[in-house]
């Protein structure tokens, strides 16, 4: 019976893991001119959409201890910049070309995306 | 005329502009106060710099915020949070594996009957896990927490899924015991599991985190070459003045052993330039009026006055700097599978680990229960995403800081990947491969009893007769402006020889030059140019020997006088002079090296088949392109692409950037146009050509480092998460593995540093 039971919990445990990591609604802003992200336990927002051929201004502001996100990487942009923790860093980007790109924690645990439009 | 630039926050409006320019205006010593609303900059000018909290504290009055830039607080802000991370880590490093140690004593069999009967208390071993719980492992707490918030899982989740299993189980097993022996399981609390993952995990960190520090080094290395101050001449007084204070224009000396501040031109003087530093080269090199300087770099010998061109951000070493934060910043190809995986990492990880509970709960030996616990918590431990993040990142770091160090310059990380890849290598001639300037290679005398003879001492040395011929030749080119005149000027010059009057000059376009000689009553008629010039004046050339020179791909310029033992209106041809663009020294050497690898070198020239070919002999290469025009150059290197090269293109011109563009790796000399370097992936800031072979030995090198790196982080995984999940390994030793598959990934890295390119 015990291990039915397992069985069972095992299963909805496993789907469970799937639908909460996997299956997310991502949070989009819009942003005009000035963006501000905050970093704790990830981006928030995670998902940006931004003016193509118009510089705009990521503030990130870190509140996560973690070592993992005290560096931000936008690669496409060729930047990678130190978050003093508990304050602001601003990052202006001003993109070229309209896409979706990435930006990550130093060591690409940590996701977020620019969309460029 | 001192200028302080600044951003002030707030502007929305026309007024704000006013109201910011009035209240600068009103610090002592302000003479000119503009604000631009467009871009929320503020300019003082005033006589001395003016302090930065009086700047502050004006703005602040009128409700705006003035943000003045400031790159030395924000390094020491990163200093002073690594050390504090660094102490704290260590700290909790310390007691948490101290107290484990403790737990472990009582409670691991064999050496538990040791043990004083406190530590086998299991009211006591939870005070300690506890400690070490809540307080040693609050950070990872916090992390995953808000990472769970986000529905992200990382490293942290894992950790302490895992040990809080362990540290519940073992709570409840302490306090309910009879529930445990109830169901015939033995009441056995786990804490040393707990708390020695823990322990373990966090000086991993403590270790990469020192260890990711060397990573970063070469920028800071760059930064801290930079000179302090500057010794500036103004209104005729030698003034010591910080280096962000020097503008374009300043006149700046420089005594021997001191470092020059900035970059710019020589005006007086002359001294011996340690360049090493920022381009790599290891010689020192000899600097006169007119040559410019870099700054950071160190002065040797003499003592110079020198004109700022280059300040601030725009020199040389500012820009090096910048360049390799941003190929820090740029991510190699290579790293994107990496990424995908470790984006899909933990949640499958913890999904296996529901999977092996399940699996040891249905199928393994009892007590069922505590196996199953045990081997999950394995393998949440055991798995490390880490090693997988930091092999491709860290590896770029250290290769691209080593290349800066060898006046290597990487834009990105792509361009460093790609370079390993190579395997034709296509060389433009002018300026890359030869010094691009014309110099007087051979002088070849034909009748030495017609050389002006005044121009000779006593001695008829052929040395001497030498001298002679360049004086007479060069006093009369110095009037011409051919670059062919231009050389024998130079050569004459290097020779530091006096040059003569000159009557009655005349420039036959096409064909060369003619004048006379003067000197005290003599006048001697000269002419100097090419084969038309000589059948012009009838002078015959058969069997000067020229045709071998001009095989040779040199140009040979005819020197004739009129013949004063004859009494016709003729001329005598006396001398040979080839000319012809150099080699450079480094140029031979770089491409045996590279043939001696395998790479395939080509050169691409406009020049004529004859003279290309010459020069490709002489440096062994096989391939030349010869009489290509500049805006074919793209073309050829997209017939060698199709041909499925990798073709890397070195050059150094305008008309080489759309070649240097379409390469797969394009390298531009540091002595070549803007433009040029724009195009390339890759600028050698020294003008050595062997830096074209260091650049693919580091690419190999680094590509060497990150294959292993990423072969580790994929291999320990996908061995030992399987591992795990048979219940193989028990949870403490898997966490000592993961803390060790961080560091040998770090490590690897670092040893990079030892590469000989």
């Amino acid at each position: 019976m015990d291990k039915i039971i397992v069985l069972f919990f095992g299963i909805v445990s496993i789907i469970f893991t799937y639908w909460f990591f996997f299956m997310k609604k991502i949070n989009t802003v819009q942003a005009e001119g000035t963006v501000n992200i905050l970093v704790d336990g990830g981006y928030k927002p995670d998902q940006i959409v931004i003016p193509f051929g118009k510089t705009t201004k990521l503030v990130f502001e870190r509140k996560d201890s973690n070592t993992c996100l005290e560096e931000v990487v936008l690669s496409d942009f060729k930047i990678r910049k130190f978050l003093v923790l508990n304050e602001k860093t601003e990052i202006e980007i001003n993109p070229t070309k309209k896409g979706e790109f990435d930006f990550s924690c130093g060591m690409g645990m940590f996701h977020g995306k620019l969309i460029v439009k | 005329m001192n200028k302080q630039t600044f951003a002030i926050k707030g502007m929305h409006c026309a007024s704000c502009v006013y109201i910011n320019e009035k209240a600068l205006k009103t610090i002592p010593g302000v003479i000119e106060a503009v604000v631009n609303l467009t871009n929320g900059k503020a300019t003082l000018s005033s006589d001395a710099p003016i302090e930065e909290n009086k700047i502050i504290d004006a703005v602040k009055s009128v409700g705006y915020q003035a943000m003045i830039e400031n790159d030395g607080t924000l390094d020491e802000k990163i200093k002073i949070e690594k050390k504090r991370e660094l102490k704290d880590l260590k700290i909790k490093v310390v007691v948490s594996l101290f107290l484990g140690a403790l737990i472990v004593w009582g409670s691991f069999p064999g050496i538990m009957d040791f043990a004083p009967s406190l530590f086998k208390n299991f009211y006591f071993q939870f005070v300690l896990a506890t400690i070490v719980q809540l307080w040693a492992g609050r950070d990872l707490y916090r992390a995953a927490i808000s990472s769970l918030r986000h529905r992200i899982a990382n490293m942290d989740t894992l950790v302490v899924i895992g040990t809080t299993v362990a540290f519940l189980y073992s709570i409840f097993v302490t306090f309910f015991p009879k529930f445990f022996m109830d169901l015939k399981i033995e009441a056995m609390p786990y804490f040393d599991v707990s708390t020695v993952i823990l322990g373990l995990i966090l000086l991993g960190r403590f270790l990469e985190a020192q260890a990711k520090a060397g990573t970063g080094e070469a920028i800071k290395k760059l930064i801290g070459l930079q000179a302090k101050t500057a010794r500036v001449i103004r209104n005729n007084k030698e003034i010591d003045i910080s280096i962000d204070e020097v503008v374009a224009g300043d006149l700046i000396r420089v005594r021997p052993g001191e470092k020059i501040p900035v970059d710019g031109i020589i005006i007086e003087g002359e001294s011996a330039i340690d360049e090493s530093m920022v381009t790599g080269e290891s010689m020192p090199s000899s600097k006169y009026k007119g040559d410019t300087v870099i700054g950071a770099t160190m002065n040797k010998s003499g003592s110079f006055v020198y004109k700022a061109t280059k300040v601030g951000k725009d020199t040389l070493l500012a820009q090096i700097i910048k360049l390799v934060e941003e190929a820090q910043g740029s991510k190699a190809p290579i790293q994107r599978l990496a990424d995908i995986i470790s984006s899909y990492f933990v949640p499958i990880v913890i999904m296996l680990a529901i999977g092996t509970f399940v699996g040891w709960y249905l199928f393994g030996s009892n007590p069922v229960f505590i196996n199953a616990m045990l081997r999950s918590i394995a393998v949440l431990i055991i798995a490390c995403p880490c090693a997988m993040g930091l092999a491709t990142p860290t590896a770029i770091m250290v290769g691209t800081g080593i290349g800066a160090q060898h006046g290597i310059l990487i834009k990105d990380a792509e361009s460093l990947e790609t370079a390993h890849k190579v395997n034709t290598i296509i060389f433009d001639k002018t300026g890359t491969l030869t010094k691009g300037k014309p110099e007087v290679t051979d002088i070849i005398l034909i009748n030495k009893n017609l050389i002006p003879k005044f121009f000779i001492g006593k001695q008829k040395t052929e040395k001497n007769l030498v001298s002679a011929l360049l004086i007479t030749t060069a006093s009369i080119e110095k009037l011409s402006e051919h670059p062919l005149g231009e050389a024998i000027v130079k050569k004459a010059e290097e020779e530091k020889l006096v040059l003569s009057e000159v009557e009655g000059f005349k420039s036959l376009t096409g064909k060369g030059v003619t004048g006379n000689i003067k000197y005290q009553k003599s006048n001697i008629k000269v002419i100097l140019g090419n084969k038309k010039l000589m059948e012009n004046f009838d002078v015959s050339i058969h069997q000067s020997g020229h045709e071998k020179l001009e095989k040779e791909g040199k140009t040979v310029v005819f020197m004739a006088v009129k013949n004063l033992f004859l009494t016709t209106n003729h001329y005598s041809l006396v001398a040979l002079l080839a000319i012809a663009d150099t080699i450079k020294e480094s140029a031979k050497e770089a491409i045996l090296a590279l043939n001696k690898i395998g790479i395939e070198t080509v050169m691409i020239t406009g020049d004529n088949e004859a003279t290309a070919t010459a020069i490709g002999k002489k440096l062994g290469i096989k391939t030349v392109l010869a009489e290509v025009i500049p805006q074919d150059k793209e073309r050829e290197v997209k017939k060698f692409q199709k041909e499925g090269k990798v073709v890397a293109m070195v050059g150094d011109g305008i008309n080489d950037a759309p070649a240097l563009a379409v390469a797969d790796v394009g390298i531009a000399m540091g002595s070549g146009t803007d433009v040029a370097i724009e195009a390339a992936g890759i600028t050698l800031v020294n003008k050595n050509l062997i830096s074209v072979v260091s650049t693919i030995k580091l690419s190999k090198q680094t590509m060497k480092t990150i294959k292993l790196n990423l072969f580790w982080a994929f291999a320990y995984n996908v061995i030992l998460i399987p591992v795990a999940m048979m219940g193989l390994i028990s949870p403490i030793l898997a966490s000592g593995a993961m803390a060790f598959s961080s560091i040998s990934v770090i490590t690897n890295s670092l040893l990079l540093k030892r590469a000989k390119i």
